[in-house]
């Protein structure tokens, strides 16, 4: 294996360290040329085993232009890693120079960095297509002799990982010579890893080095004291026993699941924190400026806890964490995994968790996460094939930088392994989208974005599309945004929330934002003026796409767990009971079939099937299953979906429940939904983004082409009343089958159940169906058609105001409504 | 379709909800802000949009000319998206809508967008008068009896039970009724906006549009915006 040359290895004797295995197996590597895949849990020294063999060789033969680059999701990350070079290059003496690039890079260091590239330049996904984009890419890039991915695991599969790696397979034409490593957690499926990080887009030929070992982690599930919780995902009645584990540890990180969560538990604790332990929060939509100083309290020890969401998942080492807390369902192994490895960065001891669970089923959930981590049983499908849409960003911003021969780019992008089964066809519709918008009415031949030169080759129109193209790079697209300010001299920004949210807002009213309760004053232009105070019942900014469904391996196990009860006796002496009664009254769900309940409930039925596929592919479900119970006259009022069960409820039975569940929903009612989800109109306007069609609008600019920008959902309609097939609708199609709508996991479970529904017709709610019967009315149902909604409201303050007669059928229990009228001087609530 | 009877300066006219106005004692459909060609005004700026937009638009109107059956049809304005934009119309578009104005009688109101159409049947006016009513494109502060106008392009959102909806939306109060646009890429103006609401400084009705019928809620506008503390 050898071992490390001087002055490497005094340096490494001074800082009392021997230089791990694997750091020494990527360097042998390196000297062989050879692409390698580094697999290590966190605080294995995986960086610097990364950057070690690009320090070697530079030390010994020392040259300018760039040598290596390194590209991470997280800007902090890799200024914070900048950082930690500078130190062996200073003590050592190194002639390396060293430069970050990101979205807050200066003008004038962006033009020293294009004239005079650094040896290591540190970077996003982003700001690397940013710059493949530039005129001056292949003398800048040329000389790479190493690429650095940092948390393969996290890109790969994912729109950001498309990009990235399409710009790996760009960087391979310019500097064909560059060896690539690939740094990585622990994942379930290796060999896509493997292919991502190959130059050939191909896995052989890429060297994979584990860590192994390290110690298991110590995780355990506390409960709140007295009553355990029917449903509710915020986990607020443990605060006490959570404050106790707090003031138990030095640092403690507790981990929740949206933002919304953060906010209220954040509040929880501090109501009771009569000792001022210093409580900070951490999320997404915080300032910048915010998150930077609990980062730093964080390094510095200032801070006994931080109440946090995935903002804290990935990146920077903090050292010091004693413990983590997961509150409310851990929803993954890998995700509980990647959480649980942010307490001590030590591999030789244990990583301390704590799980809370909210709610009953989270019990079973939580239980069934401990034994998947113990088991080490990964979940995480295999990476899906790239997106269309990132292509076609990618197609013009490649002509942006030079021109290119259709024939060249296929072969170079099918080297990224998410498009290494790309056809031409795709290929070519690609182009052409770019080109002219690729509309079957060539009607755009004058507006041309490309043209071809009579060698074939592709140019860039203008100067003016390559500027618009550059304003638009990215693969994240965030929903309108409003910034948070309080109001008055001194007022300091706190960070954004999403426009539907300030919309439902009248001033006066109370929310809850950056773990303040605000007063709602108003809006100007992109910000909403807050004051603080407040009070009454606060609102809580809920963010699209803030929950992450449960994952297929971790639903298997709940699912098994509930087969067989031996498993029950770790569970709480309510839980079992709950269990147990369920198979007295009904019967449990099995592995592979699909329990059904019907039962009649004040004057409606529900129906709740319990299909475990987590609480995007239930919405999507139940917008299909209650179209189609419509159409069969079972008169379908509403449906709510959590992460284990869909209840639908209906003025009349459900009955031949089997044929509601047949695979063919998915073609009948498929086309219909595409027409009137909400989600899919999110999605689609996410790939026209993406791919160039609308503008991206910027955060703080003012919409000042407002006669010019065209709304996302009017696109959508006439494109698919003209041209069903055309590639953002494809791409569109493509993206349903995973995230926000999920239909790949409907089609999974419909094949899975096929001829094994059990329908049990009770005469009564059974006790595994309360949980999701306690959520109606209180879930948002946001995929439902918006007229069924406006009707509900509009009959209810007309009748509420006595305009009209009460509708032959009415829950017994009053709706939980809030309603008002339209404007803001409103003459108020109807309902609490 | 069920249109939603209303009453303005003594006349009954029915809203349909696919946002146009008919008023049956002359026989008289009126649209709003069909912004025809915009998609291909973006596609000037950069945008390749999908260029059907003119064609979606043209299928509203006719859909609605066939319900209806108009004598007259009016458009209130801002019918073409850009000064250049009839000139942009593809030859299918342009003898489509010349077939429609042969067979009712065209009143092109003039709008802030729009200079005298160019090469299309129908007679153009800065304003329309019948009978009590007065059809404009833009209207303005301030007293007046029986304006139909367009121009704002008004648009509420409703916070039901499960999300905020947001439609398209006609305004109506004593005075005057304001119709949403109907053009396929037209955007709409939140009506709680002080454009809007200093023109209905009492307050009113707003009229969703669905997918069969209208759905009616009260109006509350703000006026102007609230002053600002001392800085």
């Amino acid at each position: 294996m050898g071992t490390l040359p001087e002055p490497f290895l005094s340096w490494f004797a001074a800082q009392g360290w021997a230089p791990r295995p694997h750091q020494l197996a990527v360097l042998a590597a390196a000297r062989a040329g050879e692409s390698v895949l580094l697999i290590a849990p966190t605080g294995g020294g995986k960086t610097l085993a990364g950057f070690l063999p690009s320090l070697v060789d530079l030390a010994e033969r020392p040259r300018a232009g760039m040598h290596t680059l390194y590209v991470s999701p997280l800007k902090a990350l890799a200024a914070d890693i900048a950082r930690n070079l500078m130190r062996p290059v200073g003590d050592m003496c190194l002639p390396i120079t060293i430069a970050t690039r990101s979205g807050d890079t200066k003008t004038d260091e962006r033009r020293q960095q294009r004239e005079q590239p650094p040896n290591f330049l540190l970077t996003t996904p982003e700001s690397l297509s940013l710059l493949i984009s530039l005129p001056e890419a292949d003398k800048m890039f040329g000389s790479l002799a190493a690429i650095i991915v940092d948390e393969v695991h996290a890109l790969a599969g994912t729109k950001r990982g498309d990009q990235l790696a399409l710009c790996l397979a760009r960087l391979g034409a310019l500097a064909p010579g560059a060896r690539r490593v690939g740094l990585s957690a622990t994942v379930a499926h290796r060999v896509p890893l493997q292919a991502y990080v190959s130059p050939s887009g191909q896995a052989d030929g890429v060297r994979v080095i584990e860590v192994t070992g390290g110690a298991p982690p110590d995780i355990e599930m506390i409960l709140p004291v007295g009553r355990l919780p029917w449903s509710g995902h915020m986990g607020l009645s443990a605060a006490p026993e959570i404050l106790a584990r707090i003031r138990a540890a030095g640092m403690t990180i507790v981990f929740v699941n949206t933002r919304a969560q953060a906010e209220l538990l954040f509040q929880e604790l501090w109501k009771i924190n009569t000792d001022t332990l210093p409580i900070a929060i951490h999320h997404g939509s915080l300032e910048l400026e915010q998150r930077k100083r609990v980062e730093s309290a964080m390094a510095d020890g200032k801070l006994r806890a931080v109440v946090a969401t995935s903002s804290l998942d990935l990146g920077i080492d903090w050292g010091g964490v004693d413990q983590v807390l997961q509150v409310g369902a851990p929803k993954g192994v890998s995700r509980l995994l990647q959480r649980v490895g942010r307490s001590n960065h030590r591999m030789d001891e244990p990583s301390k968790a704590i799980l809370v669970p909210a709610n009953r089923f989270e019990v079973l959930e939580c239980e069934a996460a401990i034994l998947g981590v113990a088991a080490r049983e990964l979940d995480g499908d295999p990476p899906r094939p790239g997106g269309l849409d990132v292509l076609a960003q990618h197609i013009l911003g490649v002509a942006c930088s030079a021109p290119f021969l259709p024939d060249d780019m296929f072969a170079e992008v099918r080297r990224a392994a998410p498009y290494a089964d790309l056809t031409r066809d795709n290929f070519d519709d690609a182009l052409r989208f770019v080109e002219d918008g690729g509309y079957a009415l060539s009607a755009y031949e004058r507006y041309r974005k490309l043209f071809r030169d009579s060698e074939g080759r592709v140019h860039v129109r203008s100067d003016r599309v390559a500027r618009q193209h550059r304003m638009n790079i990215g693969t994240i697209v965030e929903e309108p945004l409003l910034k948070v300010r309080l109001a008055g001299r001194g007022g300091g920004a706190l960070g954004e929330v999403e426009e539907y949210f300030a919309n439902m807002l009248s001033p006066g009213d109370t929310f809850m934002f950056a773990g303040r309760l605000l007063k709602f004053l108003r809006i100007r232009e992109t910000t909403l003026e807050a004051a603080e105070g407040g009070d009454g019942e606060p609102a809580v900014p809920a963010y699209a796409g803030g929950r992450m469904p449960l994952t297929t391996n971790l639903a298997d196990r709940v699912r098994t767990m509930l087969q067989d009860s031996s498993t029950w006796s770790a569970f709480p002496d309510s839980v079992q009971e709950w269990l147990a009664t369920q198979r007295k009254v009904s019967r449990m769900p099995g592995r592979d079939d699909l329990l059904v309940e019907t039962f009649p409930r004040g004057d409606r039925f529900f129906l709740v099937a319990y299909c475990f596929e987590g609480r995007n592919a239930h919405q999507t479900l139940g917008l299909l299953l209650t179209r189609r119970m419509q159409r069969y006259g079972m008169q379908p009022l509403g449906f709510v979906a959590t992460d284990y069960v869909l209840a639908t409820w209906s003025a009349d039975e459900p009955t031949d429940v089997a044929r509601l569940f047949e695979q063919d929903i998915l073609g009948d009612d498929l086309e219909a939904w595409m027409a009137e989800s909400s989600m899919l109109r999110r999605t689609f306007r996410n790939v026209a983004v993406i791919a160039g069609l609308i503008e991206r609008q910027h955060p703080g600019v003012v919409k000042t082409k407002r006669q010019v920008t065209v709304n996302s959902d009017l696109i959508y309609d006439v494109l698919r009343r003209h041209q069903p097939d055309h590639l953002l609708l494809r791409a569109t199609r493509a993206d349903a089958a995973g995230g926000l709508t999920d239909v790949g996991r409907i089609a999974g479970m419909l094949a899975r159940i096929h001829g094994r529904v059990r329908h049990m017709v009770l005469s009564r709610v059974s006790p595994l169906a309360v949980p999701v019967l306690l959520e109606v009315g209180r879930e948002s149902v946001r995929n439902q058609g918006g007229d069924d909604l406006l009707l509900e409201e509009a009959e209810l303050v007309a009748e509420a105001l006595g305009e009209a007669e009460p509708p032959p059928f009415r829950p017994r229990e009053p709706p939980r409504l809030r309603t008002r009228s339209i404007g803001t001087h409103g003459q108020g609530r109807l309902f609490g | 379709m069920t249109p939603a009877p209303v009453h303005l300066a003594g006349e009954r006219l029915m809203l349909d909800p696919d946002g146009a106005l008919f008023w049956p004692a002359q026989k008289l459909l009126a649209v709003a802000d069909l912004h025809f060609e915009k998609g291909s005004a973006a596609a000037v700026q950069g945008s390749l949009l999908p260029p059907w937009d003119t064609r979606a638009t043209l299928d509203r109107l006719a859909a609605l000319l066939r319900r209806y059956k108009p004598e007259t049809v009016v458009a209130l304005g801002d019918s073409f998206h850009d000064a250049r934009g009839a000139l942009r119309l593809h030859p299918h578009d342009l003898a489509r809508l010349n077939l429609f104005a042969g067979a009712h009688r065209f009143v092109w109101v003039l709008g802030n967008h729009d200079p005298e159409p160019q090469g299309l049947a129908g007679e153009a006016v800065e304003e329309w008068r019948l009978g009590p009513l007065r059809f404009v494109h833009q209207t303005r502060p301030g007293p007046t009896v029986g304006e139909i106008c367009g121009h704002h392009h008004p648009k509420a959102h409703v916070q039901t039970r499960a999300a905020t909806v947001s439609r398209p939306c006609f305004v109506l109060d004593a005075k005057r009724l304001m119709l949403p646009a109907l053009g396929a890429y037209t955007g709409g103006l939140d009506v709680r906006d002080p454009a809007i609401g200093n023109l209905f400084p009492r307050g009113g009705r707003v009229f969703l549009l669905g997918k069969d019928r209208l759905f009616s809620f009260a109006y509350q506008p703000i006026r102007t915006r609230q002053p600002a503390p001392p800085a």
